[in-house]
């Protein structure tokens, strides 16, 4: 599914789109604790988190995540953007609840990294 | 190649920095896609502990050929209890490293995970090094 679909179906917008960046994904982890996100190993991943801060980007950049749904109405800083769109990294917004993005966008197809 | 970092800690605003940059220049040198993610998830965990976690610090990176070794020297409380430390799930973070999203307890573990060698060492009172070597070829 791509960024553009994802934000239509949690009712969200697409706020960042990296440079060449991939913006299709099958698969979704959410969670707050970055730590937890840099053990997966997966590729084409979404990140579904309430954690808006320069960690979340930095965790993206070094795991390799090309795309992130911010929940609960959490923007990220112009600098947060600055590195996002440098790194390839695209960005959506939306004010649902995590349980209620993830049960939205798990009904349109998108799987579990475990 | 050698390249030397400095790392404040308590500064999280700046976390990742050196790592951010490691990684690049790792892009650089024609190393398998995978194995640059798991060294930088690697150094980016060691980067965040010594902003976490102790006073200031350096990393120290060596490529050549056959290899990628990192170390992390450190000036800071030390780790009174290292194989304590390795186990997943023990933290002593503070309420601060948890709203960043670290202070779980994965950091070491994990970095043991994605590395061919991992090493910490430790005195209490004055500091901790952590090295991590990857092997490229
Ligand atoms: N550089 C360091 N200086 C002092 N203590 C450290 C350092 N790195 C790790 N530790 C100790 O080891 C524990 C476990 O580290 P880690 O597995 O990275 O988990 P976390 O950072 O989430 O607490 C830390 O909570 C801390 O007590
Ligand atoms: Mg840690």
């Amino acid at each position: 599914m791509d960024i553009f679909e994802i934000a239509k179906q949690v009712e969200g917008s697409v706020i960042c789109q990296g440079n060449n960046s991939e913006i299709s994904v099958n698969r979704a982890f959410a969670s707050d604790l970055m730590s937890d996100v840099l053990t997966l190993s997966t590729d084409s991943l979404l990140l579904i988190t309430g954690l808006a801060n320069m960690q979340t980007i930095r965790t993206a950049e070094m795991a390799d995540i090309k795309n992130i749904l911010f929940v609960r109405n959490k923007k990220p800083t112009t600098e947060m953007l600055a590195i996002a769109r440098q790194e390839g990294i695209n960005i959506i917004t939306c004010s649902k609840s995590m349980f209620a993005a993830c049960s939205i966008l798990h009904g349109a197809g998108i799987k579990p990294v475990y | 190649m050698e390249l030397e970092y400095s790392i404040e800690g308590g500064d999280f605003s700046k976390a990742g920095l050196a790592s951010s940059e490691v990684k690049k220049i790792l892009k650089q040198v024609n190393i398998k896609p995978e194995i640059i993610k798991r060294i930088a998830v690697a150094m980016y965990e060691a980067e965040v502990n010594v902003v976490a976690h102790a006073y200031q610090g350096k990393m120290l990176v060596n490529i050549d050929p056959s290899k990628v070794y990192i170390r992390f020297e450190d000036e800071g409380p030390g780790i009174e209890n290292i194989d304590q430390a390795m186990q997943e799930g023990f933290s002593t973070a503070s309420e601060a490293v948890r709203q960043m999203g670290f202070g779980a307890g994965m950091g070491l573990p994990n970095m043991k995970k994605n590395v061919d060698e991992f090493f910490v060492g430790s005195v209490v009172g004055k500091g901790t090094t952590v090295e991590l070597t990857t092997y490229i070829k």
